[in-house]
């Protein structure tokens, strides 16, 4: 289709002939087909895995998704190539998480034309801000103090680590698929209802399995600070070793007090994220004497035949890590 | 007092930091010394441009292996090296020329391939390494990388200098030119690699030629010089760790910055050329000069 858009600006007779004989038979075949329309499913892009996953729950066999940024690879210092611009011209939604999750997404939309519906996923959720910390004040989560130097009241893009998000994640999702393919309205509304139910189920699962550890030993540190949310929703507390993206380098004294802070405070494990640098982390695990508690899934899904490949199977699985990991060190 | 040596003793990453980023300033200043006396000093920062597809090659096939990834920086950074220089005696193009075109070639090469991983900051967290998270296996490349690039340039040293002071008379004295040259790219090429991963490109380039640029304000001799730029290196890596400690900034541009300051420092006061020295002896000339003036009046 966008070959013979392009080829079309040629004059030769040959290819204009087969052209306007392309779009005749596509009016015809257009006419012909015009009541089965539905059965093609809706173009859809999302920006990253983890929305491509809930759209594809939402949507079913009703839509087609493109993920622009895979699992296993990071969203914050991403680099667009031109068929994701194509994706784009060709898609019907596109569904982003905002909060400057997507730098790079403004340029992009605008290189590529896109016209169809986009979907702030984020629409509604309550947003974490580094420094002013605004959720339950009487709880330390212990990274406060290290963000001295990063600027203040920038909003934490991570917010899909709450399910409670989630369910406005999947609720925003279906709003937008149904307004751009009202017909299948109630299939995503209903789909989207059944996920939001198995979101509420695993959330109460989890809440349980931690408060069966006493709060003052929940304390992990992770290798860049992508779990506010989580840390808020399930009061866990999160001590990172880097910043909101994980491309700044600490300076040695973020690290030595992160040590410290391990070395006195009774740290149960440091866990390293799917798609960021290890180095650190285990620098801090050498030294302070903290096991490695193996890997967390922030920003992007595992592979895909990981039991971290969607949304729901990473938060259980990065529940069920922390779990394991803060019971382990309850019996030492 | 505490101060300049607690964080040392505190810390194990901060002892292994200085480790690691001293180990390759006592190389890499020595190497820098022959750079900037080939008038070739900013070809640091086109070797260590170079050397990223082999590395990323590297990764690409083997993950996270240390061994891997200096194979592949090696094999690209000499083939870009001997390339060049191949280029500029075979056609009329100079040498900053054609390795200008080789190095770019294989930085684009690069990070092409670093794209096909899409967005994968492991990968560049690799490439650019982290002064404060050396191991023991960075450790021991650092180090051992160093202690041969110190030996091999011992024995070569005396060639060495006269091909960067008088190559024809090298050339009618002996065959060993064009070996000590290879030689020399190969420490090069090993001691960029093994400072790519342990402290990141801006790193090791700045700790190669900075100290060595500071030195010619202190020492005329070559012999002084490699011992000046090795032992400001060391110095330089000392402050900047403990600046970043101190400062709360990231660690590796405080030590560049720190040989920076050095190397200003030496730009202002060093005794062989420096700019104190340069105006002192511009006065005592012109008052030399009037004096004379003066008397003949």
């Amino acid at each position: 289709m966008s070959s013979s858009t392009f080829f079309s600006h040629y004059p030769y007779s040959a290819r204009r002939r087969r052209w306007l004989g392309m779009v005749a038979s596509a009016l015809v075949l257009g006419a012909w087909s015009a009541h089965a329309v539905s059965r093609e499913p809706l173009p859809v892009v999302a920006t990253f895995s983890i929305l491509a996953d809930m759209v594809k729950e939402v949507g079913g066999d009703r839509v087609a998704v493109t993920t622009i940024v895979g699992n296993d690879a990071d969203a914050h210092g991403f680099e667009p190539k031109p068929q994701h611009a194509k994706a784009l011209r060709e898609a019907k939604v596109l569904v982003l998480n905002g909060l400057d999750f997507e730098p790079w997404l403004p340029r992009l939309t605008q290189a590529s034309g896109f016209e169809g519906i986009k979907v702030l996923a984020t629409e509604g959720v309550k947003v974490r801000r580094l420094g002013g910390r605004d959720t339950d004040a009487g709880h330390d989560h212990g990274s406060a103090a290290k963000h001295d130097g990063h600027s203040h009241g920038e909003a934490d893009p991570h917010a899909w680590q709450d399910l409670t998000n989630g369910m406005i994640y999947a609720r925003n999702i279906a709003a937008g698929l149904s307004k751009a393919d009202p017909r299948n309205a109630n299939y995503y509304e209903s789909r989207a209802s059944s996920y939001i139910a198995r979101m509420k189920a695993l959330d109460n699962e989890v809440k349980a399995a931690i408060a069966a550890i006493p709060p003052d030993r929940r304390r992990v540190i992770s290798s860049h600070d992508a779990f506010g949310y989580f840390a808020a929703a399930y009061g866990v507390d999160f001590i990172p070793i880097s910043g909101l993206s994980n491309q700044s380098e600490p300076s040695a004294r973020d690290v030595a007090r992160i040590i410290q802070m391990a070395r006195d405070t009774g740290v149960a494990g440091v866990f390293i994220e799917n798609m960021s640098s290890s180095v650190m982390a285990q620098q801090v695990a050498r030294e302070s004497g903290v096991l490695m508690g193996g890997t967390l899934y922030a920003d992007a899904l595992g592979p895909v035949d990981q039991p971290a490949s969607t949304y729901l199977g990473m938060i259980s699985w990065n529940a069920g890590r922390l779990v394991y990991v803060l019971k382990q060190s309850l019996q030492n | 007092m505490e101060a300049f040596y607690l964080p040392f003793v505190e810390f194990g990453f901060m002892r292994r930091a200085l480790a690691g980023s001293a180990a390759l300033a006592l190389a890499a200043g020595p190497l820098g010394v022959f750079l900037v006396l080939r008038r070739m000093s900013l070809m640091g920062d086109a070797m260590a441009h170079a050397i990223l597809p082999g590395v990323a090659v590297g990764f690409l096939t083997a993950g996270l292996s240390l061994t891997a990834m200096t194979i592949g920086g090696m094999v690209t950074g000499l083939t870009v090296a001997l390339l060049a220089a191949a280029v500029s005696r075979l056609t009329p193009q100079r040498e900053d020329a054609s390795f200008a075109a080789f190095y770019l070639v294989s930085l684009g090469v690069g990070v092409l391939l670093i794209s096909l991983r899409g967005g994968n900051t492991e990968l560049l967290h690799v490439l650019f390494g982290t002064v404060l998270g050396l191991d023991d296996a960075a450790l021991i490349l650092v180090s051992a990388t160093s202690s041969i690039t110190l030996l091999v340039l011992a024995v070569i040293f005396r060639p060495l200098v006269m091909e960067c002071l008088d190559p024809l008379f090298l050339r009618s004295e002996s065959r060993m030119g064009p070996v000590v040259h290879v030689v020399f790219l190969l420490l090069l090429v090993m001691t960029l690699v093994a400072g790519f991963q342990v402290l990141g490109t801006l790193m090791v380039v700045g700790i190669m030629m900075l100290p060595a640029a500071a030195a010619r304000f202190w020492s005329v001799t070559a012999t002084g010089q490699m011992i000046l730029a090795a032992l400001g290196g060391v110095f330089a890596s000392y402050a900047g760790l403990l600046f970043s400690y101190h400062a709360n900034v990231a660690a590796s541009p405080a030590i560049i910055l720190s040989a920076g300051i050095l190397y200003f420092m030496s730009l202002i006061f060093g005794t062989q050329g420096g700019l104190w020295q340069v105006a002192r002896q511009a006065r005592a000339r012109s008052l030399r000069l009037s004096r004379i003036s003066r008397r003949d009046e």
